[in-house]
């Protein structure tokens, strides 16, 4: 049929559109700003420099100092979605899957509601609750009696990223919520009427039964909130500006990025650097994908129904 | 299924769901309550209902008279709407030909368009601006619905590819027998057979355009082209003191985006449970 046709024209349209604005906008631009951050500038003319911006980024006190502190609250910043946000997003997938349970549908949207909000209201809204000063959360700690564990949580150093990560945390339980919730579905219910008749019930059904057979969704969730995190700027940005204060002590990558592209109000905007710092973050990202799709995905065992 | 809901699990798992419902409804409960109040109220007592004694809408009058939130608004939806309806049709459209027909590098196309799927655009955005700035689309909303559509693309793709797998290939040969085209086959067959995965793909493509801040940022700050997102953000910093006029806007902020969730989250379930994310 199709065969005989010389030329399938058709498979060209179908592609074309797409293939072209994403290689055009997603791919080029990828690779434009990695060879970017082999350039500087000396003088007024653009000059190769190879890897010595990545030397000063990696190296250089007056850049280093920065980029690890930002690597290092990036790495704090997805360890407390790794252990919050997807634990908690799994409980409620497994609650929320409970067959014959009413209003599924009603705490599904609800829950996930959080997670259409934009930044700008999320940030400023737990600004908001968490003030010292119009605060709505000392108010409530007061009426339990704990007034005394209130601190202005986005104002102190030690607890500002964990509470900006516990932020995002709150906005984005809904993504594993979702996806974990799909996957339990999919389970065939003969699999958990055979586990019935062996006496597996409850959650002894749910540790031995369904969290083996959800394991390759739990890896995708993984695999999305190391990129989403690594990624992160909009949040920092809303709750504490571009200067990720108090002192650089939220400062994540894509802050850094930010910062060092644009710059502000200290500091001139320098493209090389901010290639680099992207350059950087491509890395960081790939190796996590990598280690991720044959170090782990490889080992995770599917079961086909 | 068999298992009955014993009564004491039914009310354990409505506490627990209810609870995190509560959690996560809390902070939008607050904006919207004290948006409906005057500034004395807001601020003597932040977690009052809105009642007659209190009541006050001098936050949306501002709003309506001072932002150019209507602009605003309007922007936000031309860029997401657009950038949808471009992601939808050239996706669904490179799905098709992935997923139907074989040719010589089908499954190397198929990783190439895959990568984006974890590589952020982000990391793009300085050649991104350079290519912006060199082509003169700096500030005009057509920047950013490119952006959105390469950056939705990979996942579509990927997403629309594993349902199309599922569509039957009696259906489509039977099309051909009685003299269709690829492109009827394709328009009229296919696509009305995926609208549930048409719809997550919708659900997941949407909400990160409506919600940027990075690109309306850089590519589109000015006035006239400002997305809701970007609007509301500056929004705050002009009217920091002004917290009617803040609550309000953000209230407003808040509505299309769960409109379009609530229109497309009937399907979102089924779109996932059937689909490749599982």
């Amino acid at each position: 049929m199709a065969r005989a046709r010389p030329v399938r024209w058709h498979i060209g349209v179908f592609l074309a559109p797409a293939v072209l604005v994403y290689t055009a906008l997603m791919i080029v631009p990828l690779f434009g700003t990695l060879k970017l951050s082999m350039f500087n500038e000396e003088g007024a003319a653009r000059v190769f420099v190879g890897l010595r911006n990545f030397a000063r980024l990696f190296g250089d006190p007056l850049w280093s100092d920065a980029f690890w502190n930002a690597l290092g609250n990036n790495a704090w910043f997805f360890l407390i979605h790794m252990l919050v946000q997807n634990p908690i997003g799994i409980a409620l997938a497994a609650v929320l899957s409970t067959p014959k349970l009413r209003m599924a549908a009603f705490y599904r949207t609800a829950i996930f509601i959080p997670t259409i909000l934009s930044f700008v209201i999320v940030g400023f809204v737990w600004k908001l609750i968490l003030s010292p000063i119009w605060g709505i959360a000392p108010g409530m700690l007061d009426l339990i009696g704990l007034k005394g564990l209130f601190a202005p949580w986005l104002g102190k150093e030690d607890y500002a990223l964990t509470s900006l990560a516990l932020i995002s945390v709150w906005q984005f339980v809904g993504i594993p919520m979702m996806l974990i919730y799909a996957a339990l579905l999919s389970i065939p219910d003969e699999v958990l009427e055979a586990a019935e008749m062996d006496g597996i019930t409850g959650s002894a059904q749910f540790w031995k039964i369904k969290l083996p057979l959800i394991l390759p969704a739990i890896g995708i969730i993984s695999i999305l909130t190391f990129v989403g995190n690594f990624n992160a700027f909009d949040l920092i940005y809303v709750a504490q500006g571009a200067l990720a204060g108090p002192d650089y002590s939220t400062d994540i990558l894509g802050t850094f990025l930010y910062r060092t592209f644009f710059g502000f109000q200290l500091q001139l905007g320098d493209p090389y650097m901010g290639s680099a710092i992207a350059g950087a973050m491509f890395g960081i990202i790939l190796l996590g994908v990598c280690i991720y799709l044959f170090g782990i995905q490889t080992r995770l065992r599917r079961y086909q129904f | 299924m068999s298992a009955r809901l014993s009564p004491g699990r039914a009310i354990a798992a409505h506490a627990a769901l209810l609870t995190y419902t509560a959690i996560a409804l809390f902070p939008v409960f607050v904006i919207v309550i004290n948006s409906f109040k005057s500034r004395r109220a807001i601020f003597a007592d932040p977690l009052a209902l809105p009642l007659p004694g209190n009541f006050d809408l001098v936050g949306y009058q501002t709003v309506m008279t001072r932002g150019d939130f209507f602009l605003y608004f309007q922007n936000s939806m031309i860029v997401t709407v657009a950038s949808l309806f471009c992601v939808l049709l050239f996706g669904a459209m490179a799905a098709f030909a992935l997923s139907e027909y074989r040719f010589r590098g089908n499954m190397l196309l198929g990783l190439y368009l895959a990568l984006g799927i974890m590589i952020p655009i982000r990391l793009g955005t300085v050649a991104i601006l350079e290519m912006m700035v060199a082509s003169g689309l700096v500030n005009t909303l057509t920047a950013l619905v490119l952006v959105y559509t390469a950056q939705g693309l990979p996942l579509a793709i990927f997403i629309l590819a594993e349902f199309m797998r599922s569509v039957s290939d009696d259906l489509k040969n039977a099309g051909r027998i009685d003299g269709l085209s690829e492109y009827a086959i394709f328009f009229t067959l296919v696509l009305p057979l995926v609208r549930p995965a048409m719809a997550t793909v919708a659900v997941f493509t949407m909400i990160p355009i409506w919600n940027d801040l990075w690109f309306p940022l850089i590519l589109a700050p000015a006035e006239e082209v400002k997305t809701i997102t970007l609007g509301s953000q500056v929004f705050i910093g002009q009217f920091v003191t002004d917290w009617n006029a803040v609550l309000a806007a953000l209230s407003l902020a808040i509505v299309p985006v769960l409109v379009m969730y609530l229109i497309f989250s009937r399907q979102l379930i089924r779109g996932i449970t059937a689909g490749a994310v599982k």
